[in-house]
């Protein structure tokens, strides 16, 4: 076996300059996406400092982190916890379409795009990055405030859209004529379906398959599985994250906890690799051109999102304080955009540098403003707002 | 927003689920402070107490991971559950209140608390099973013992002795 030592050594470069950046990023807050983006922006083609050695392997590392978000993302998700938000916020989700993903849809139709272009953009626009979201609030200590449930709620029925969503937008993109294509979301829609079925009935059953004391044997297991069922999806054109999706979604309590310990660690390596390989795949002279469009995109969707976390808020009997602190805390775009990019972004020049820089704009601001909303209330208020910032 | 309300005791707390997060619970205590509690999937918990001039935020207090919360809990917890029983029985001269262990492998290791007939032997009532940090208050006759449980006795003298011999078979 030979050594690789220039992958080797591009990879440690790159490895310990998005340790660095990250570091850089927690500091203050703010999540290191944007900069993972400019990290992949810079070593790409046409970038500062290209690494042809690494670009295979970031390609393949990048795959395998779209698979392991979505994964993650399943086994986050519960049935019980979905019918709870969704009792007290079926109007708040509806309001959250409507206002997120129309302005989505109406740039890309004004950009020119098809229909797959449109909705995909639709989509960008619309889904909030619950990663992002769901540190902040803990990095800012707001667990415990009341307006967070109605934020987690939002969120929650987000991420189960996005589970309807992203197989039809794969079976689209794929492309055939109308009929395959109803075919094949019809397909989707039911693999979907009845993945929650599975999960909710024999959820337990299908845990004890995997399951094994041993952390080791459990890492390989779900991750063999998931890898095979990712694999199938994709054959049938319904998209590898979809697959492993349905993965994380059928294996519930004790072995979903132990899974998402074990993969955490990989989760977030390769969940990083697929962010630089975004910012790689996207050529810096394509970018400049669509910066206006992705500034105003970024610019309507802020003020439509804090809209929509005021409503939900104000649905759960929030004041006005909290009302904007649960506004703000939605406005970060991030890895679901990023991942609508990944299925759909070749059909279109455009698609790819216009969420990237609008994903980098929203992943920017929505931690920064939420920070600036009312918070700490005491005696010198305007001093205490000032600490926070500096903070 | 809120689910339920446990009725601990004539105390209202209030339980909100956290979607993803894990659970939040509140209570006001009885000079007025509303005292909240994040208890996070991950084992971790954060202590929050909500102030006046803004009251949907709470200011963190403490933050503990499992073993740290564990061990608070026992402080808090381990001599309220004595005094508790002691209060009762204090209340009918004769009445005293014990534990009993079920030794790992013994006898009733893994049988149903009713095929003890402690109370039809005895008079003595069980009327909580400690298991690890878990309590089971009025455990039901079918309630399966196992190894490591103390049961907590209520009964005279004589009838907690005899539990324990029944228990250690």
């Amino acid at each position: 076996m030979r050594t690789p030592v220039a992958l080797l050594l591009e990879l440690g470069v790159i490895l310990a300059a998005l340790s660095v950046l990250g570091t850089l990023a927690r500091r203050f807050t703010l999540s290191p996406i944007p900069l993972y983006l400019l990290t992949g922006l810079a070593v790409g083609e046409g970038g500062i400092a290209p690494v042809p050695a690494a670009g295979e392997f970031v390609e393949t590392g990048a795959a395998i982190g779209v698979i392991l978000l979505l994964l993650v993302l399943g086994l986050e998700f519960s049935l019980p916890e979905f019918a709870v938000s969704m009792r007290r916020h079926v109007p708040s989700a509806l309001l959250d379409v409507v206002l997120n993903a129309t302005p989505g849809a109406a740039a890309g139709w004004l950009l020119g795009m098809d229909g797959i272009g449109v909705l995909a953009l639709a989509g960008a626009t619309y889904i909030s990055s619950s990663g992002i979201v769901a540190r902040l609030l803990s990095d800012l200590r707001r667990l415990g405030n009341r307006e967070t449930p109605s934020v987690l709620s939002v969120l929650v029925i987000e991420d189960c859209a996005m589970a309807l969503y992203l197989p039809v937008l794969a079976v689209l993109a794929s492309g055939g004529v109308w009929w395959q294509a109803i075919l094949g979301v019809l397909a989707a829609v039911g693999a979907v379906l009845a993945a929650f079925t599975l999960s909710y009935r024999w959820g337990h059953h299908l845990g004890r398959l995997v399951a094994h004391p041993d952390a080791e044997q459990l890492l390989l297991r779900v991750l063999g599985l998931t890898l095979i069922v990712a694999a199938l999806t994709e054959l049938v054109h319904a998209s590898a994250a979809v697959g492993a999706f349905l993965v994380g979604l059928t294996l519930t309590g004790e072995t979903a906890t132990r899974t998402r310990a074990v993969l955490s660690p990989l989760r977030d390596l390769f969940a990083a690799v697929f962010f630089l390989a975004i910012g790689l795949s996207v050529d810096p002279a394509d970018l400049v051109p669509v910066l206006p469009a992705a500034l105003a995109l970024a610019a309507v969707t802020l003020v439509t999102k804090v809209l929509t976390g005021r409503y939900a808020a104000s649905r759960d009997g929030v004041g006005r304080r909290g009302k904007w602190r649960a506004g703000t805390a939605l406005i970060a775009r991030g890895e679901f955009s990023l991942i609508i990019v990944g299925l759909a972004g070749t059909l279109h020049d455009t698609l790819g540098p216009l969420v990237t820089a609008y994903v980098f704009i929203l992943a920017i601001a929505g931690p920064l403003l939420t920070r600036l909303a009312p918070s700490r209330p005491g005696p010198g208020a305007d001093a205490q707002e000032g600490g926070a910032l500096a903070s | 927003m809120g689910l339920l309300s446990l009725d601990d005791g004539g105390m209202d707390v209030t339980e909100v689920l956290l979607p993803g997060v894990g659970l939040r619970y509140e209570f006001t205590s009885h000079r007025g402070e509303r005292v909240g509690v994040v208890a996070r999937r991950t084992g971790d918990f954060e202590l929050v107490v909500y102030g006046a001039v803004d009251p949907d935020e709470g200011r963190s207090v403490l933050q503990l991971d499992s073993e740290e919360a564990d061990t608070l809990a026992e402080i808090l917890g381990a001599p309220r559950i004595a005094e508790r029983f002691a209060d009762l029985t204090k209340e009918v001269p004769g009445l005293v209140a014990g534990q009993v262990e079920v030794q790992a492998g013994s006898a009733y290791d893994g049988q149903p608390l009713g095929a003890t007939r402690a109370r039809s032997h005895t008079g003595a009532s069980i009327v909580a099973v400690v298991r690890g940090e878990e309590v089971i208050a009025s455990p039901t006759p079918q309630e399966v013992l196992l190894g490591g449980d103390v049961l907590v006795v209520i009964g005279t003298h004589e009838g907690i002795a005899g539990v324990e011999q029944i228990i250690r078979g």
